[in-house]
């Protein structure tokens, strides 16, 4: 059942779970489901109906996410699901990742636009290997916010003690990492709900919120709606029309850029650079559907007019004149590489696609290598595999206008497209330029 | 700055999806059923292109088992928001020899679509279709992609699905080939419900609680009074006049009403709200197996 939310004030999170096989995280995302009354009669009778035929011994709420024929009949999770339900605080999308050999691939698919990651460990086990590679891979796509469920604490008799120990022992982890997110420990029992959406009574020493509370009060900020202002190009609005339009006037010159704001906040008024020519102008307007808007907000979707007439298209990056992006074409990255029939190696070519852009890349140099269970970087081998992670230097066919990661998840992020299959192949966090690789106007050819 | 709604985040997600359909295909088309995800699709893809026109047609599959009342709507709302309209007809598959007619009282043109779909396709070139598919309809759906492809026979491939990054979408493809484009993806009934309502979007009235004549059958009322459905001999006694309207609105002979008196969109979206199936708990073209939809999708359906 879909909850009844305040259209005009509720608010979005999207969060991700991440878990080894047997940590419950289905049981946790059907109880959240369940409880949140996400789940209706006739999914719950389906499921029902197929856990009987699978011989299960209990509903297996897995079978709500693992639709496909192939998943049902071995029983695993080939995909990232996405599952939505709404309280009446906020909307909620998750993104449900495998635990299994892919889960690198998955759970990289899954955090990339996640605002918060739930990390579920086994009381009875603590922390593991598997809880490291999770929270690296949090801490490498930059999810913000980290919640720690310690689950199954009905199995270790809800022992603080415990709790307390893999607590400490997680946060000492954490120091290793570049970037630490916030971690908000929560001790629960997914099975019997304890401290899921209600407080438990068996954990009177915890005072913290439920999971679901959590959820609903996180202040999630995306570094881009604070950061610098980006207009990616996305597509150029010209009606070619003698019409007047009742909101914008006649129509005949009228070009639009149209694209989604990628950070910061643009107004009429202000200067701005205009890439791949890097020429000055200013804003004139801002539109939507709705008329003339007093200001471009991050994330949402507009068209914008400037007062002189430059030359841009999609692939083109609007910034603030005073909010400089970087240009160039050779940069540092960590990437992921996500095919299974093929490696990643020097001189590989690829097509590269960054925000609204496609050019043509190669791979300059393979930096290193990360072992993510250790976090060490090794120079050992420098081919990748299905589901390794590293760092390369990749020059670009034409300069593109980026900030680094750390700084935008969207004007740092890239894929790789493999050039014979079209397949996307490798996900991109770049690092930073390569200072002076090349001349202004040299011409690179790939 | 005050944090932006989870309306609005999915009108820009939507709207971002539409002009990367735009930008990145040669000659996408908006597949249009009259139903109230295509009329919310349709809907945004004029808010994307203002002040232009939409840069594609419209595209309806024609079973020629419609409700007169979508039909009505279809041709009013196409010129309302001044669009092209492009018609692929079942009928002609069938006149043509390329499908034949179920037989039997159940039977349904609603897999004969795929066909024509295809034939459709194949025929104006394009090379990317936008449906109004969520993410929260059906099972096989919750794994499906923004954009998805399919090979030069139409098929999809659920094991071998391009991963989806951040706001990347990668729509490279070999001649020959297609993309389905889900501009939904992440909206829930109750997101479109609410939509509508924030927008004021007209519907058409099959969608409001009415009186008509039904007949049920398997558990689903469906409709006894335009004809569309062939009724056996003993189930003529069993028509019965009811305060009916319908949860989605698809091809007549699959498309299952709900009892309701709800006659406003404020009513709707409470009904919504309260309701203990899913929308597609109406469809009969879903209660065919457990994977119905998954199979229908790998042929190439919607």
């Amino acid at each position: 059942m879909d909850v009844l939310v305040n259209p005009t004030e509720s608010s979005l999170l999207r969060f991700t779970t991440a878990g080894s096989v047997d940590d419950g995280k289905s049981t946790l995302i059907g109880r959240l489901l369940y409880d949140s009354k996400s789940i209706f009669e006739d999914q719950l009778l389906a499921v029902e109906e197929s856990s009987k035929r699978r011989g299960d011994a209990h509903v297996n709420l897995a079978l709500l996410t693992d639709g496909l024929r192939a998943e049902r009949e071995q029983g695993i999770t080939i995909d990232v699901a996405y599952r939505y339900f709404a309280t009446p605080k906020r909307k909620f999308i998750i993104a449900d990742t495998p635990g299994h050999i892919q889960y690198t691939r998955n759970m990289v698919t899954g955090a990339s636009t996640a605002d918060l990651a739930i990390i579920l460990i086994d009381a009875r086990l603590g922390v593991i290997e598997q809880t490291m590679r999770h929270t690296y891979l949090a801490s490498l796509l930059r999810i913000g916010h980290v919640v720690l469920a310690v689950n199954k604490m009905d199995l270790v008799d809800f022992d603080q003690a415990v709790y307390d120990r893999i607590v400490s022992e997680y946060m000492a982890f954490t120091k290793g990492l570049e970037y630490v997110p916030q971690i908000r420990p929560i001790p629960i029992s997914a099975l019997n709900g304890d401290n899921v959406v209600d407080h438990s009574s068996k954990t009177p020493w915890y005072v913290g919120p439920s999971l679901l509370e959590h959820l609903e009060t996180v202040q999630v900020k995306p570094e881009s709606v604070t950061g610098s202002a980006r207009f990616p190009v996305q597509w150029v609005i010209r009606p070619i029309s003698d019409q007047t339009d009742s909101k914008l006037g006649n129509l005949h010159d009228y070009r639009g850029f149209a694209g989604r704001v990628a950070g910061g906040t643009f107004r009429p008024g202000d200067e701005v650079v205009v890439h791949p020519s890097a020429m000055k102008s200013r804003i004139v307007g801002i539109h939507t559907f709705s008329g003339e808007e007093k200001e471009a907000i991050s994330q949402l979707s507009y068209s914008i007019t400037l007062a002189d007439e430059i030359d841009s298209s999609r692939g083109g990056m609007i910034v603030k004149a005073d909010e400089p992006i970087q240009s160039s074409h050779e940069f540092d990255a960590m990437i992921c590489w996500f095919a299974d029939k093929k490696t990643l190696k020097p001189r590989g070519k690829f097509h590269l696609r960054h925000t609204t852009n496609d050019v043509r890349a190669v791979v300059t140099e393979v930096l290193y290598k990360v072992n993510i269970s250790t976090l060490e970087k090794s120079q050992d081998v420098l081919e990748f595999g299905l589901n390794d992670i590293g760092c390369i230097r990749i020059r670009t066919s034409a300069p593109i206008f980026f900030d680094a990661y750390s700084e935008n998840r969207i004007t740092g992020s890239f894929v790789l497209v493999d050039e014979q299959t079209n397949n996307t192949v490798a996900a991109g966090m770049i690092l930073k330029p390569i200072a002076d690789a090349f001349e202004e106007d040299a011409e690179v050819t790939i | 700055m005050s944090a932006i709604t989870h309306l609005q985040f999915l009108e820009s997600e939507a709207i971002y999806i539409l002009r990367e359909t735009a930008a990145q295909f040669q000659k996408p088309a908006l597949l249009f059923s009259g139903g109230k995800d295509s009329i919310v699709m349709a809907w945004l893809a004029r808010k994307a292109f203002y002040p232009s026109k939409l840069p594609f047609p419209l595209l309806h599959v024609d079973t020629g088992h419609n409700f007169p009342e979508a039909m009505t709507y279809r041709d009013w709302f196409v010129n309302e928001i001044g669009a092209k309209l492009t018609v692929g007809s079942v009928q002609k598959s069938i006149d043509d020899g390329k499908v034949q007619e179920e037989k039997g009282h159940n039977a349904s043109r609603n897999k004969l679509q795929t066909v024509t779909l295809l034939d459709t396709i194949e025929e104006n070139q394009y090379d990317a279709c936008l449906g109004g598919g969520r993410r929260d309809e059906e099972k096989a759906r919750a794994k499906e992609r923004f954009f998805s492809h399919r090979d030069e026979f139409g098929q999809w491939d659920p094991k071998n699905q391009r991963p989806e990054l951040w706001n990347i979408f990668n729509g490279r493809k070999h001649f020959g080939e297609h993309f389905r484009v889900f501009p939904l993806s992440n909206w829930t009934e109750m997101d479109i419900w609410q939509y509508i309502r924030q927008e004021n979007i007209p519907l058409p009235s099959l969608y409001f609680s009415h009186q008509r004549k039904i007949i049920e059958r398997h558990g689903q009322l469906l409709d006894a009074s335009t004809g569309i459905i062939p009724l056996l001999d003993e189930e003529i006694p069993k028509v019965k006049e009811m305060t009916i309207r319908f949860r989605t609105v698809g091809d007549a002979t699959c498309t299952g009403a709900v009892e309701s008196t709800a006659s406003t969109i404020d009513d709707i979206v409470a009904e919504v709200a309260a309701a203990r199936q899913t929308e597609r708990g109406t469809r009969a073209d879903d209660k065919r197996s457990e994977t119905a939809m998954e199979d229908r999708k790998k042929e190439g359906y919607f």
